[in-house]
């Protein structure tokens, strides 16, 4: 109970379509994080999940106002926390 | 001081405009330069340069079009491409065009730039869009913020473009130089401060970078401006702070420097968004929301991405078919009749070589303009960033990207514009594999072939047959992607991180640019390339081994046989014995070369027959296997001479050369295995 407020970590990858979440750290290496951080997902930022594709991959997220589609592989270097509605 | 004054004397002006893609960068562009530009390539890459002029107030303004980007680092071929213009080339203005409804993205490019040193003004565009969705920007707390000008726009409407032209030639003349704008907090800073004051020591690079951003980008580990450092005779000392700097500061913020700082860009930014906007309502959906909701939904998704595709295909060549009768009544019969009616050589020249080779290129002019118009429809709209979506997880599969869809779906239609569009893939490895995959999609000129010698040999199932062929060239196009990205380009994945744009509504201006520029590209290149292929062939054709011949060799196929076409049509002939071609259908294999469609033209020269009368010669030359087998080759041998000139040009000769062998390979295997795999299985008969 001492962590009490202190949500779970998991991967973006397992995240949920409709809910939202905050970025709590970047994994990976190199140009891909780069880009992932220049697109907006750098740590503290909200993200939702909007939409999956219809095979299944890739994402589609909602970041500062706008879409932004990654794939499963990146998805999963990328470590959130959900939050409140 | 003595730079300026020369600036002054002449009042030229050189701008850059930067931003993000899908803000109306081009749009803008075309606003400032009315339309007028001319187009060149990057140095040493064949990203599009795009430059015009214009006269404000008795100084002239140089407006050069940077690639559409989100950040300037050193990872990507067009962020280097705009970092190193305004490092090296050094404009005295860089219009940053920004979308106001989406503006935190947008800002970190600003301050990106700003950080950089460059003499910047924001041109904020699609105010009015921002205004619908609820925001409202205050501009002048903007300005104050960033310490630059800031000019609200609606591009798209003219609105705001003389403000902007006239802010930019003010900065031009101000030529400030821009503070730190960042605060990255007081540990960093003092390496910054540090770092910044050894670059400085070295007065070359003083005068040519900001030192800030110089030693902002040494902390973040970036291997561009490291390897610019190397030149300076200071560079040990430098590098050596750098990594010092690097390894404390590591230990210090207990993280990762790289991260550290974008994120603290990104704290900026969101503070000047939570300052200068106002949110009035957020709209709980958005129209954007729902139409995506639709097109990329799990069991609809994919059925409406191949309907709207196919609809656009049908609906160019059911459009175009009258023009392209009209075209081929034009150059086929009253031009071609015209010229016939000169004497001798001359006339022959005109009619059989140039208005023949010219007239089979334009006749697809017709169909290459609208497959274009619509699927420019479709990109400005926003659906084919969607279509790549929904197509990733297979392409992926195929060790491609869903963005290589658009090259190969404009294949269909002119193989050119296919390879020439793979330069929105960001990724080279993924780009190459694409334009090398390109040519093996069944384009247009392909359809007349298999249309005859369908109809000859399989009258009861021209459409079936047809359409394999369409099949068997998707197939092969994707068996020879993951071929070559698995074994030519290897390296990892980039990734899928993209932009789906929020829908727009298609400005009828910009998507006749965009068809215009595409169809203009095929014209020059196919056009002059073709215009030598057809006069070379013409000329292989009235002599031969024996002298010449005279034009009546190109009517008469006995005389035909003598000339060196014939020598080569027989020397094919003993390459293709195991597939059972005859002469006449080798050589005209070499006609097709210069263009595909050629090769029924010149089937029906070597048959001797009309091209009424080439049913019943073709139905006499093939079996129903042989031709079959000759389809397949026809579709695989070798790209037409135009697309291999657009390979050299995007690829480099390397690369063409690579791709005439590898078809040419890929063709005669999978002739040699239809005839060999259909006459065991007692199809040969």
């Amino acid at each position: 109970m001492i962590v009490m407020g202190l949500a779970k970590e998991f991967r973006l990858a397992e995240a949920e379509v409709g809910k939202t979440y905050e970025v709590v750290r970047l994994e990976g290496f190199g140009a891909v994080r780069r880009r992932i951080m220049d697109m907006g997902l750098v740590p503290k930022t909200r993200v939702k999940l909007i939409n999956v594709a219809p095979l299944g991959d890739p994402l589609d997220l909602e970041v500062k106002g706008f879409n932004l589609t990654i794939r499963k592989s990146e998805a999963s270097t990328i470590i959130v926390k959900e939050v409140g509605q | 001081m003595e730079r300026r004054a020369l600036q002054l004397a002449v009042k030229k002006f050189k701008v850059a405009i930067a931003g993000n893609p899908n803000v109306g960068k081009s749009t803008l562009f075309n606003g400032l330069t009315g339309g007028r530009a001319w187009v060149g390539n990057w140095p040493g890459v064949t990203v599009e340069k795009k430059v015009g002029r214009i006269r404000v107030d008795g100084r002239y303004l140089e407006i050069v079009d940077l690639p559409g980007i989100y950040g300037l680092t050193a990872y990507g071929v067009d962020e280097l491409i705009a970092r190193n213009f305004i490092v090296e080339e050094n404009p005295d203005v860089v219009v940053n065009i920004a979308n106001a409804a989406n503006l935190e993205r947008n800002l970190y490019l600003t301050v990106s730039l700003i950080e950089m040193g460059a003499n910047v003004v924001v041109c904020l565009n699609m105010v009015d869009l921002a205004t619908d969705q609820g925001y409202k920007v205050n501009s002048e707390k903007l300005s104050q913020m960033l310490g630059v000008p800031v000019i609200p726009t609606v591009a798209v409407e003219g609105r705001g473009i003389e403000e902007l032209k006239k802010a930019v030639v003010e900065a031009a003349e101000r030529r400030e130089k821009p503070a730190g704008l960042v605060n990255y907090g007081s540990k960093v800073e003092g390496e910054i401060g540090r770092l910044s004051e050894i670059v400085e020591k070295d007065l070359e690079l003083a005068r040519k970078y900001n030192s800030r951003w110089v030693a902002i980008k040494l902390l973040e580990g970036d291997s561009d401006v490291e390897d610019k450092i190397k030149l300076s005779p200071l560079s040990r000392e430098i590098l050596d702070q750098a990594a010092e700097a690097r390894e404390k500061l590591k230990s210090s913020l207990g993280r990762d420097l790289e991260g550290y700082i974008v994120e603290k860009r990104y704290e900026f930014v969101s503070q000047l968004v939570e300052e200068c906007i106002g949110v009035l309502v957020r709209k709980p959906i958005t129209l954007t929301d729902m139409v995506d909701y639709v097109v990329t939904h799990k069991v609809f998704g994919i059925p409406i991405m191949l309907t709207a595709l196919y609809m656009a295909f049908k609906f160019a060549f059911d459009v175009a078919a009258p023009l392209c009768d009209l075209i081929d009544w034009f150059f086929g019969c009253l031009l071609y009749d015209l010229a016939a009616t000169l004497p001798g050589l001359a006339g022959s020249l005109l009619a059989d070589g140039i208005i023949t080779g010219v007239g089979s290129i334009l006749i697809f002019v017709p169909n290459l303009a609208f497959i274009f118009l619509f699927l420019a429809l479709l990109e400005d709209v926003g659906y084919m960033a969607r279509a790549a979506f929904v197509v990733d997880k297979i392409m992926h599969k195929l060790h491609l990207t869903g963005k290589s869809l658009l090259p190969l779906i404009l294949g269909f239609g002119c193989n050119l514009p296919g390879i020439i569009s793979t330069r929105a893939i960001e990724d080279e490895n993924d780009r190459k594999t694409t334009a090398l995959a390109c040519p093996l999609i069944s384009c247009s000129a392909r359809l007349p072939v298999y249309l005859v010698i369908a109809g000859a040999l399989f009258s009861a199932y021209v459409t079936g047959v047809v359409w394999s062929m369409y099949i068997l060239g998707v197939i092969f196009a994707l068996i020879m992607a993951t071929l070559f990205r698995k074994l030519l380009f290897k390296g990892p994945s980039s990734g899928f991180i993209m932009e789906l744009p929020p829908y727009m509504r298609p400005m009828l201006k910009s998507i006749g640019i965009k068809t215009w520029e595409r169809l203009k590209r095929f014209l020059f290149k196919a056009g002059t390339v073709i215009f030598i292929g057809v006069v070379a062939v013409w000329l292989l054709s009235i002599t031969g081994p024996g002298g010449y011949l005279g034009v009546e060799a190109l009517g008469e196929a006995t005389l035909l046989e003598q000339s060196w076409i014939g020598v080569i049509g027989h020397g094919l002939e003993k390459i293709f014995t195991p597939m059972g071609w005859g002469w006449q259908a080798s050589a005209a294999l070499f006609f097709g070369f210069i263009a595909k469609e050629i090769v029924v033209g010149a089937m029906a020269v070597l048959f001797g027959v009309s091209e009424e009368g080439l049913i019943g010669a073709v139905s006499g030359a093939f079996t129903p296997l042989t031709a079959y087998a000759y389809m397949a080759f026809v579709l695989l041998y070798l790209p037409c001479l135009a697309t291999l000139a657009i390979i050299r040009g995007e690829l480099g000769l390397k690369y063409a050369l690579f791709t005439a062998v590898y078809e040419f390979i890929l063709a005669y295997f999978v002739a040699f295995l239809i005839v060999g795999i259909g006459t065991l299985v007692g199809l040969g008969g």
